[in-house]
Parts: C-alpha cells; sequence; structure tokens
C-alpha cells in the first residue's frame, strides 16, 4: 500500500455544525483510479464526511489530496483542484436547461476538449441528450442523477465524491446508472469515493470499504472480504 | 389622438428608465433575495459624478461610458465592503444596510454637489420635436440606449459562460462553489452590473427631470411597481413591467388622475400585485420533481 500512490488522505477529521460535532477523528484513504466505499446507516456521519472534504462545513484535522492540505480551504477552491461532489440532492441547477448545466460542469476548463467530453457524456447517458434544451427540473429521478454525475464529470476531476446516487430510485434506474460508474471507473480512471446506504451495492462496485458508525470507523478493508465476512454484515449492514 | 400618441411614446421613454433600474432591482434580488432600496440613490450618485466629468470638460460619451465604469466599482465595492459581512444575516439586517445606506449616499451626495437641483445635458440634442411633434430627440434617443443597454444584458447573460454562472451562483450558490464558481466575486459583479445598468437611468432622464440629490426617489417606486408586475424573481417580466409601468403611469396622468397623483399609480399597482398576483404577471414557475 505504501508504494501506491494515495489520492485523497484523511486523519484525524473532525467536523459537524455549529457546536454539534458529528465526526470523530476519522482516518480513511482514496486511492487513485480505485473505487472506495463509506457505508453506514443513516446518520453515520456519510454525507457531513463528503461536506467536511469540500469544505462546505466547519472542519479539523487533516485533509490530503494529492499530497496537498486542502482543511479549511473554500469549496470552490477544492473543486478547481479537481475534486467534482455530487452532493445529496444531487445539486442540479433545476431553472436552468440540460445543457446549460453541462456548460457550468465544464465552467473552469480552458482547455479544447470540452465539446469531445459532451460527445462522450451523451454516448454514456443517451437520455440527457435528448432532454438537452429541457429544464433541468422537468426530468425524472433517475435523469437527474444522470445529469448530476455528469456534470461531475464533464469538470475532468480527479476525485469523484457521490452522495447516495441510488437514493430515491427504482431499482432498474439504479442498475442502470451503477453500470454506467463501472464504466466510468474503467475508462475515465478517476478515483471514487462512494457514499451508499445501499451496502450490498456498493460492495459489488468497491474496491475497499470504510464502515462509518456515530462518526468513527468501526472497521475497514477489501470489499470482498467485507462483502463475505457475516458477522461485519449482521452487525453493521443489517443484511 | 396625435396628444395620446404622444403620452403613448413619451410612457415608453420613461418606461425604458424604470425598466433599466427593475432590472437592477431583479438583478440584485435573484442573487441575495433583498430589494436594495438604496439603487436609485446609487444611480442618482453616478449621474452627480457624470454632470462633474462633463462640467470639468470632457466629451458627452467620453463622461457616459467612464461613469459607467466608475459605477461598477461602485457597486462592486459596496458588495465587497457592505454586504459581505452581513450576508448570512437575518433580513431585517439587510433592510438596516439598505436604508442606512440610502441615507447616507443621499444626503453625502447633497453635501458634496449641493442640493439644489442642477440642469444635466442630453446628447441628443434638436430643435424642437421630431415626426410632426410625436415625439423629442431626447425621448428617442434616451429610449435607444436603454434598450441598448437592456439588450446587452440579455445577450450577456443568455449566452456568455460568464453570465450563465452569475445566473447559477444567483440560483444555487452551493452547487455553483462545487463546479468552481467564485460566488463571493459573481455577487460583487451582480452588484457592479446593477449599479452601472443604474447610472444609464440615472444619466437619461436626468435631462427630463432635473438633478438633486432625490432624483431617483420616485423612479424607484415606479421601477420597483414595475419589477412586482412583471415578477421579481424574472428580470425579461420586470423589464416588460417597467415599460407597462412607464406607459400606465404616463396616459393615467394625462387622462385620468392628473399630473400631481401620478406617483398614486405606482403605489396602486405595487398593492393591487402584492394582493391579487405576488409571483407578478410572469414570475417564474418552476418544475420541480424529486
Amino acid at each position: 500500500m505504501g508504494m501506491t500512490r494515495m489520492l485523497l488522505e484523511v486523519k484525524g477529521l473532525r467536523g459537524g455544525y455549529g457546536p454539534i460535532q458529528v465526526l470523530h477523528g476519522i482516518d480513511f484513504l482514496v486511492e487513485q483510479g480505485s473505487v472506495t466505499a463509506l457505508l453506514g446507516a443513516n446518520g453515520a456521519g456519510k454525507t457531513t464526511t463528503l461536506r467536511a472534504l469540500c469544505g462546505m462545513i466547519r472542519t479539523e484535522g487533516e485533509i490530503l489530496f494529492q499530497g496537498q492540505r486542502i482543511t479549511g480551504m473554500a469549496t470552490e477552491e477544492i473543486a478547481r483542484l479537481g475534486v467534482a461532489h455530487v452532493p445529496d440532492g444531487r445539486g442540479t441547477f433545476m431553472e436552468l436547461t440540460v445543457e446549460e448545466n453541462f456548460r457550468l460542469g465544464a465552467y473552469t476548463r480552458r482547455d479544447g476538449e470540452v465539446q469531445a467530453d459532451f460527445a462522450r457524456m451523451w454516448e454514456w447517458f443517451p437520455r440527457l441528450k435528448q432532454r438537452w434544451k429541457q429544464q433541468a427540473g422537468t426530468l425524472s429521478g433517475g435523469e437527474q442523477q444522470m445529469l448530476a454525475i455528469a456534470r461531475a464529470l464533464l469538470m475532468r476531476p480527479k476525485l469523484l465524491l457521490l452522495d447516495e446516487p441510488s437514493f430515491g430510485l427504482a431499482p432498474l434506474i439504479v442498475q442502470e446508472i451503477f453500470g454506467i460508474m463501472r464504466r466510468i471507473r474503467e475508462e475515465s480512471g478517476v478515483g471514487i469515493l462512494l457514499v451508499e446506504q445501499n451496502a450490498n451495492l456498493a460492495l459489488e462496485l468497491a474496491d475497499r470499504a470504510y464502515l462509518l458508525e456515530t462518526g468513527s470507523i468501526v472497521t475497514s478493508g477489501p470489499a470482498a472480504e467485507i462483502r463475505q465476512d457475516e458477522a461485519i454484515r449482521r452487525a453493521y449492514l443489517g443484511y | 389622438m396625435d396628444g395620446f400618441a404622444h403620452q403613448l411614446i413619451a410612457g415608453i421613454a420613461t418606461g425604458g428608465i424604470y425598466a433599466s433600474v427593475a432590472l437592477a432591482l431583479v438583478m440584485i434580488y435573484q442573487a441575495t433575495h433583498h430589494v436594495n432600496f438604496a439603487q436609485g440613490e446609487m444611480a442618482t450618485l453616478s449621474t452627480f459624478i457624470a454632470l462633474t466629468m462633463i462640467q470639468a470638460g470632457l466629451p458627452y460619451w467620453v463622461a457616459f461610458f467612464a461613469t459607467l465604469v466608475v459605477s461598477f466599482i461602485i457597486g462592486a465595492l459596496v458588495e465587497r465592503i457592505l454586504m459581505r459581512p452581513v450576508q448570512n444575516a437575518p433580513v431585517l439586517t439587510h433592510v438596516g444596510v439598505f436604508i442606512g445606506m440610502l441615507l447616507i449616499i443621499s444626503n453625502a451626495t447633497g453635501w458634496v454637489f449641493g442640493h439644489t437641483t442642477k440642469a444635466f445635458p442630453t446628447p441628443f440634442q434638436s430643435d424642437g420635436l421630431l415626426f410632426g411633434g410625436l415625439v423629442s430627440a431626447h425621448e428617442l434617443g434616451s429610449t435607444a440606449v436603454t434598450l441598448a443597454v437592456l439588450i446587452l444584458v440579455y445577450l450577456f447573460f443568455a449566452h456568455t459562460s460568464l453570465g450563465l454562472a452569475m445566473r447559477a451562483a444567483a440560483y444555487n450558490p452551493r452547487s455553483a462553489r462545487l463546479v468552481g464558481i467564485r460566488v463571493g466575486w459573481m455577487l460583487a459583479l451582480g452588484w457592479g452590473l446593477a449599479a452601472a445598468i443604474g447610472s444609464v437611468a440615472g444619466m437619461m432622464v436626468a435631462p427630463a427631470v432635473f438633478l438633486d440629490p432625490n432624483m431617483m426617489l420616485g423612479i424607484l417606486l415606479y421601477a420597483f411597481a414595475g419589477a412586482l408586475l412583471g415578477g421579481i424573481d424574472n428580470p425579461a417580466g420586470a423589464v416588460g413591467g417597467g415599460f407597462a409601468v412607464g406607459v400606465l403611469e404616463n396616459l393615467a396622468g394625462a387622462y385620468v388622475v392628473g399630473t400631481e397623483l401620478k406617483l398614486t399609480v405606482a403605489l396602486v399597482i405595487i398593492i393591487g400585485v402584492l394582493v391579487v398576483r405576488p409571483s407578478g404577471l410572469f414570475g417564474r414557475v418552476v418544475f420541480s420533481r424529486v
């Protein structure tokens, strides 16, 4: 492990809202080009962890992104370093069209390959191309999730943070989205930190997983091992 | 009949002024969800700055564009220095800041430039009326200028990526930050643009109503009525509302209530809209599915 380049290193991360402490010093790693799952029940601190990484809440501890300390940096500057966050509620610009949401994803880019990336997103998400001029608020939940992922990928991030991409979606749509995420991992080389309540689904996709309980990490390991471990599954994942 | 046509055209000309100020109000409202009561005073200040430059000997159009730039900078500084520290404060704090700004700018303007009413030049000089007495050169010219400004602002927001980023920052600041948009700067830019648009309105209306520190007080009321009529969250609606109020005000003043009660028209519109249709005639309807 020491030899692989770490994309994200988190040490002793604390954070919360106002006087309420939610994260009590958590440590985890995300490797370049891999999928790391952060699992846990409702209220364990998964969403808070992602918000802390992006500087959206008060945060203490070490967050190293590609070796650079980003704790306390402004959200927009963290995004500009290459961290794309699909937040809970998806963060779609509801009043704007699908096209405008795409253009906003690529807003900080100055390279000439934005159009090529649009074409790639149309290939991955053909439904978004059909809805191109439509107001994003009129899309179905699944389409909005696809739009959120496409918008994040258009930033050409090095690290993609996904907050419950399966939330509130029909099983078939969830399958479709996780299928696309497999492709993203193979074709784009982006590192993914995936927060999910649907542990089974997340462990299928992930290389490594961390289990979060009331703001602390209780166990971690290769996703395949955690899937097989009856005791962990019963105690923490509830299936 | 000629009289009616003249009133109509004069209404469109003042409507352009109201539309510009209404647009400035809506731009700030969209980004902050507050109405900047000091928008008119900021425009008056800009107009005094323009007059100072013209009196110093600068050609009109040089002074005009220099005033746009100076107003833009003042607007952006107001956001950075005054609004930024209170951005997460409750509504009443904002109201307090706006009223404070209104009084300070108004009094400072009077103190520096004097309280007496001054004439302000128009770049559209001609003797008498054009088109058989229908319209004055200044009415025609100022309408053209305000229309040009409105069209430029529309093109900027609809077709440039900076304009798109400003809209995104106004609609959804949290998501805008997540795609790397520097929301704080977008707000400052919005304030700057609003101040520049307001300064055009000030310079275009001053030759008709004369310049004094309270020049924009009534105009702000009409503009607010226009913004509410069109929909306070819809820039295009607010512009349309501004023109409509201009025409209504002129016709009502000429044929119904008389010039002394014209301002009542604005108040009636404000109250009427708030009671009957708070979102305005063209208020934005956002579809949202979860």
